[in-house]
């Protein structure tokens, strides 16, 4: 079996070997034909990544199918946008958490970006004593179970009797954010090109003038991006949440937590359309940086 | 003498620049881990918080069967979902690596992943449940009268943890393998690799990294998931992060409860090494490899 294989590809390969590469001299590149030899677009990878995103959607098509259900349960009885009336007049509660979530993720966001974006300029571009400690410290947070990171947060606030509430929630989100921002902006520095810090310098910039002028910009993109991965997170998050929080702060992850916990409410169906639609917007929105984003997290 | 200002002037701006982060991490990390690892060698107080007497109850209250029970049972889950998870993840990275659309089936990964958890959770409740979207849809073919119960199963929660976390593996895989040269593979074939041979013997070997950093990133949150196994396990399925929330919010005991995290920080701890470690050896490995690869074994 083995022998007859290269037997058989060498029927047609020489030709193809033997032409000389056109254009300026160089390693041989195979043409493009030639290296998706193997590929089928049917192949078993392909299958499997079908099958996959199939699944990772399926329950989120059933919830969202159910939203426009006319009755409660999830026997279907017609259509009916009567969830969506009442997720949106109905349901102050629900977003006074959705507020309470937006107000923690704007400012933990911002002040994770502000901090981390820092922090990745000085350890990337900077040799200093404690780069190394940073670096690890910068990392532990985010690779911790959450359930630790709450727990650890509630307790060190009750050490030093600091009462739950905003002010907490906003601290421990600012936490977990932080390792995400730096990592983003860490991971846009190590394509740039240091020698045009070193070009301003020589043609006269400030320090200053080299930040705003120079560094900004360039660092922009990473910046934004995790500042979006930091929105998206603080929104997201349920369990550090759950133990940093005081009366009268609940977040929106809280008050969905309140509400499943009585079981299927049409109404949740309805936010979750809600949800999915908006993280679908922001995923067409910053779709040149998901490749950053997939190789930070 | 100027390369020597220059220095020092290097390490100002580089603590200026990250000190906030680092303060900031020292303070809202490093602490409240201190004070964990303090309090899981004190005494309980009665209404919660500890008594400053030193005590090794929590360690010993650790080996009571009950609780070795959940810490193996926790494991085992733990295991079999990250093995699932990795075996189904691969070629899922590998498919969208090799794609001309990356970028568009990186976005159906990642919306699923930034989709709220709890809503996620819900969603297989709202499937799972006995009134949920299975036992109605048999129940009006007429398949079964009574529901099935597909929650609270062990079963149901390795199926949600996957759900919840197989994303944590697609990415960093198809971050290694998108840098994967796919030549090796038709060298491997063109020398007479099968194609099982070649996937094992020079993709596997060139992308442990990714594959090492997929494993951590799941092992670690499904080994301290909390509120997979509240919301959809049973008696079956209670994990060692119930046991941590139950013993701060209901028993009360908050040196256990400090002693089983630190227990899965030191897993986690673990991990990191291993990762940092893996990668370490690989940037090694591509630094002595002329091309930026490591040597292709193929047996012929």
């Amino acid at each position: 079996m083995r022998t007859q294989q290269p037997a058989k590809r060498q029927i047609f390969e020489p030709t193809k070997l033997v032409d000389p590469p056109k254009g300026p001299i160089g390693p041989y590149r195979v043409p493009r034909s030639h290296v998706f030899r193997d590929h089928h677009w049917f192949g078993f990878s392909q299958i499997m990544l079908v099958v996959v995103i199939l699944f990772l959607f399926m329950p989120l098509f059933v919830v969202i199918t159910y939203s426009f259900n006319a009755s409660r349960g999830m026997r279907w009885t017609g259509f009916s946008l009567q969830w969506y009336h009442q997720l949106f007049t109905g349901s102050r509660e629900l977003w006074r958490a959705f507020g309470n979530s937006f107000i923690i993720a704007l400012s933990s966001a911002f002040v994770a970006t502000v901090i981390g974006s820092l922090a990745a300029v000085g350890i990337r571009w900077y040799r200093f004593k404690s780069r190394a400690f940073i670096q690890t410290l910068s990392f532990l947070p985010m690779i911790l179970p959450e359930v630790i990171i709450g727990i650890s947060m509630l307790i060190f606030f009750s050490a030093i009797q600091f009462p739950l509430g905003m002010v907490t929630i906003f601290i421990a989100h600012t936490t977990f954010n932080l390792p995400f921002v730096f990592l983003l902006v860490s991971a846009r520095l190590d394509e740039f090109d240091f020698s045009v810090i070193e070009a301003a310098r020589d043609l006269g910039a400030t320090e200053r003038q080299t930040l705003i002028k120079v560094i900004v910009p360039s660092i922009t993109p990473g910046v934004l991006s995790g500042f979006l991965m930091a929105i998206t997170m603080s929104l997201e998050d349920f369990v550090i949440t759950f133990f940093v929080s005081g009366p009268g702060s609940t977040t929106l992850p809280l008050y969905v937590y309140s509400m499943i916990r009585y079981g299927v409410s049409p109404v949740i169906n309805a936010l979750s359309m809600v949800l999915i639609l908006s993280i679908m917007l922001i995923a067409l929105l910053f779709r040149r940086f998901l490749k950053t984003i997939a190789a930070s997290s | 003498m100027k390369s020597h200002e220059q220095e020092r002037r290097n390490r100002r701006l580089g603590v200026t620049y990250s000190a906030p982060m680092g303060l900031w991490l020292v303070l809202f990390f490093l602490i409240p881990l201190a004070i964990i690892i303090l309090y899981s060698f004190l005494r309980k107080g009665l209404y919660g918080g500890v008594e400053p007497h030193w005590s090794l109850a929590a360690y010993e209250q650790m080996f009571n069967p009950n609780f070795l029970r959940v810490l193996f049972r926790t494991l085992w889950i733990s295991v079999v979902a990250t093995a699932i998870t990795i075996i189904l993840a691969l070629p899922c990275g590998y498919a969208i690596a090799r794609s001309r659309n990356q970028v568009f089936w990186l976005a159906l990964v990642i919306i699923p992943f930034w989709t709220n958890s709890l809503i996620r959770i819900y969603a297989w409740i709202a499937i799972l449940s006995n009134e949920g979207f299975v036992n109605e849809a048999l129940r009006s073919v007429g398949i079964i009268r009574d529901s099935l119960q597909l929650m609270y199963h062990q079963g149901t929660v390795i199926t949600v943890l996957i759900y919840m976390y197989i994303p944590f593996a697609i990415l960093p895989l198809f971050t290694t393998i998108d840098k994967f040269d796919f030549q090796l593979l038709e060298a491997a074939r063109d020398i007479g690799a099968t194609k099982a041979q070649s996937i094992f013997k020079v993709l596997i070997p060139n992308i442990r990294s990714g594959v090492v950093t997929a494993v951590i990133f799941t092992f670690i949150p499904i080994f301290g998931a909390y509120t997979v196994p509240l919301l959809v396990g049973g008696k079956d399925s209670y994990m060692v992060g119930n046991i941590i929330v139950d013993q701060v919010t209901k028993t009360r005991n908050w040196p256990l409860a400090s002693a089983f995290s630190l227990l899965i920080t030191l897993v986690s701890t673990v991990g990191v090494v291993w990762m940092l470690v893996s990668s370490a050896g690989e940037r090694a490995r591509l630094k002595t490899s002329g091309n930026g690869r490591g040597t292709a074994e193929v047996n012929s």
